[in-house]
């Protein structure tokens, strides 16, 4: 049996519809079968609520008297791009205020418009013969603007990788705060519920579909960006009107170190045409597998602890290297069910009926890294070759030596068989002078956590090492733990200019 | 209750919690103490009954005492259920109920203040 959408929204429209969220479709396919469940389901209404950091909205403000042009603008000191025209602008979500810092950005403004609140809109212009006007400063309500349109680039990821952080420090991320030592885990995405998820072979989901955004009705215009299908990683850019947007289904968001993000509501109503999409709506979160990624690897391409389910994440637990880790969605899932359950409602009340795609997404996909045409500096190319290094077991006299002789103020500290063990330092030798009673060997001072770093680490990070552990040298070691080389703030120094000459 | 005990520099020498202790014969659990060279504060934890009894017993040694109910207070109307508080709080202070609704314990919080700064919503503060 198959249905054409042009059944179904006849059913829609004479109220005969039946309509069920999608995570009630498991169940209704386990009692009546997949034939029987195609008879009795029409559309599975999907829904997802999370941080969808590439997101904004256009507007057009309407012209001044004398009018102007609007080069450079701010809406609540959150600066728009106004490179379009002379009154239309884009603001996105995570650009940052310039007077408030992080707690407050662009998903901020937006947020602050659909709630009914009131935004200083200030704009400047070098003026021009038909835009003499030189800058503008206004309050501006919603209702003001001529249109507000939200399009958001990426929404919607079919899933996402989990995060947790391997390092000894707290992590502020855009995956929320990271416990050391594997100390949570966080992750994104309705799992299930999500609209992709239910129509990965992207049939029903394509360019031009009516759906859920934002409490109003939107539309997908086509693939997101970093649109990723063969990975298993689709996105959506989606578009609506902001004027008829919700507060309830548009919220802004701080994520503490990482700055503004929006969190968006988004639902897709799935119409159930033959047995293929009772299959793909039957999709339960144990069959949803992402990645758990070390976010304390400051690279690209992070690894990967294990894999995981989203019925392993939904769970609150979850086993990472042999301990139980609590996990926090950083998505609200009781918000997707009400996104779910809203788009179900207008379904049935005829107010919300289906399209088929105009244009099919492209199902080849994969994302690229970024290309480099210029090489980032790395440890090897500036660190110092030329090591003095002490043993555990020698006297704290001969590291004296070796620190005077060698004109150098840390000294790396190597066990018998030449691995790093510890770091000494002048301060801890001149300590040691003090206070005779802790002992006469390198072991006795020496300090055991080393913070160190590798030829291949980019300078950047070790910078930031240095810069986050307040220290002024790192060991260079080699994977057998060997220091073969040292980095200072002086080395850094001759790269970087004035800012690391400590 | 959550008792928020503070000392002066001059009174951080006296042992005023054990001495509490010894003459009320109340048992005092310390969630977490804080102490530096110019003051002190400790959050203790006793049993609800006994809670003005032992204030009043601190204060009475130079302590200042404070009676914390609801210690982290949670804006309803901000938050949106995200969990993003949950795996971060060393107490478990924050779970989901059924319909994956925020339930918040506070009576387990210990003031460590790190979901204050983890949601993503503003929608955590701690009482003043
Ligand atoms: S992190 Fe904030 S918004 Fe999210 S559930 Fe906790 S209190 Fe609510
Ligand atoms: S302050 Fe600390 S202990 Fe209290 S609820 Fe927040 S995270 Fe938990």
């Amino acid at each position: 049996m198959e249905k054409s959408i042009h059944s179904i929204n006849e059913k829609i429209r004479d109220g005969s519809v039946h309509v069920i969220t999608a995570d009630r479709m498991p169940a209704i396919v386990q009692e009546l079968g997949e034939e029987g469940a195609l008879r009795e389901v029409d559309v599975v209404t999907t829904g997802t609520f999370g941080a969808m950091c590439s997101s904004g909205a256009f507007f057009n403000f309407g012209h001044s008297d004398p009018p102007l042009k609007m080069e450079h603008l701010w809406l609540n000191d959150v600066e728009a791009y106004g490179g379009i025209a002379a009154v239309d602008a884009y603001l996105g979500a995570t650009e940052q205020s310039t007077t408030r810092g992080e707690s407050y950005g662009g998903a901020h403004v937006l947020e602050d418009f659909v709630s009914g609140g009131s935004v200083e809109l200030r704009a400047i212009s070098r003026g021009t013969d038909c835009y003499p006007r030189r800058n503008i400063t206004t309050d501006l309500h919603l209702e003001d603007l001529n249109q507000a349109v939200m399009v958001n680039p990426r929404n919607a990821y079919q899933r996402y990788n989990a995060a947790t952080n391997t390092t000894d420090r707290t992590l502020f991320t855009y995956m929320g705060m990271l416990l050391p030592g594997c100390g949570n885990l966080t992750y994104s995405g309705a799992g299930a519920l999500a609209p992709l998820p239910n129509d990965p072979n992207l049939r029903t989901i394509g360019s031009g579909i009516p759906i859920f955004l934002g409490g109003a009705k939107g539309m997908v215009i086509g693939e997101g960006t970093q649109h990723s299908p063969a990975t298993g990683f689709a996105t959506l850019m989606v578009t609506g009107d902001l004027k008829q947007m919700s507060p309830d289904f548009l919220r802004a968001a701080t994520m503490y170190g990482y700055g503004a993000t929006l969190y968006v509501g988004v639902g897709a109503a799935i119409p159930i045409l033959d047995v293929d999409m009772v299959r793909s709506t039957a999709i339960t979160d144990d069959q949803i597998t992402v990645s758990v990624i070390d976010y304390g690897i400051p690279q690209r391409d992070r690894p990967a602890l294990r894999s995981v389910t989203y019925a392993d994440l939904k769970s609150g637990k979850v086993e990472l290297r042999g301990e139980e880790v609590r996990t926090s969605p950083l998505s609200s899932y009781r918000k997707a069910l009400q996104v779910a359950t809203t788009l179900k409602t207008w379904v049935e009340k005829g107010e919300f009926t289906i399209a088929l795609p105009t244009r099919h997404l492209d199902r080849t996909m994969r994302s690229r890294p970024l290309r480099e045409t210029k090489r980032t500096p790395r440890v090897r190319e500036i660190m110092d070759r030329q090591v003095v290094s002490v043993t555990e077991d020698e006297l704290i006299r001969t590291a004296a030596e070796k620190l005077l002789k060698g004109e150098t103020n840390h000294i790396p500290v190597l066990d018998r068989v030449g691995k790093l063990v510890g770091i000494v330092t002048t301060y801890d030798v001149s300590k040691a002078v003090l206070r005779p009673e802790k002992g006469g060997l390198v072991r006795d001072i020496m300090t055991r956590r080393v913070i160190r770093t590798t030829p291949e680490e980019t300078v950047d990070i070790a910078a930031q090492k240095l810069e986050k552990n307040n220290i002024s040298a790192l060991p260079v070691v080699d994977s057998e733990d060997h220091v073969i080389g040292m980095l200072t703030a002086i080395d850094l120094g001759k790269l970087f200019g004035g800012r690391w000459q400590s | 209750m959550k008792l928020l005990v503070t000392f002066s520099r001059k009174k951080m020498r006296e042992p005023i919690i054990a001495r509490v202790v010894k003459e009320t014969g109340v048992l005092v659990c310390i969630d977490r103490a804080q102490i530096d060279s110019a003051a002190g504060e400790v959050l203790i934890d006793v049993p609800d009954k006994e809670a003005t009894y032992i204030s009043e017993r601190m204060r009475a040694m130079g302590a200042q005492v404070r009676i914390l109910e609801n210690a982290i207070i949670r804006d309803e109307n901000e938050c949106v259920d995200c969990g993003a508080c949950i795996s971060i709080c060393p107490r478990e202070v924050f779970t989901f109920d059924e319909e994956w609704k925020l339930q918040v314990s506070e009576e387990r919080c210990v003031l460590c203040r790190r979901c204050v700064l983890a949601c993503p919503h503003h929608a955590l503060s701690q009482q003043e």
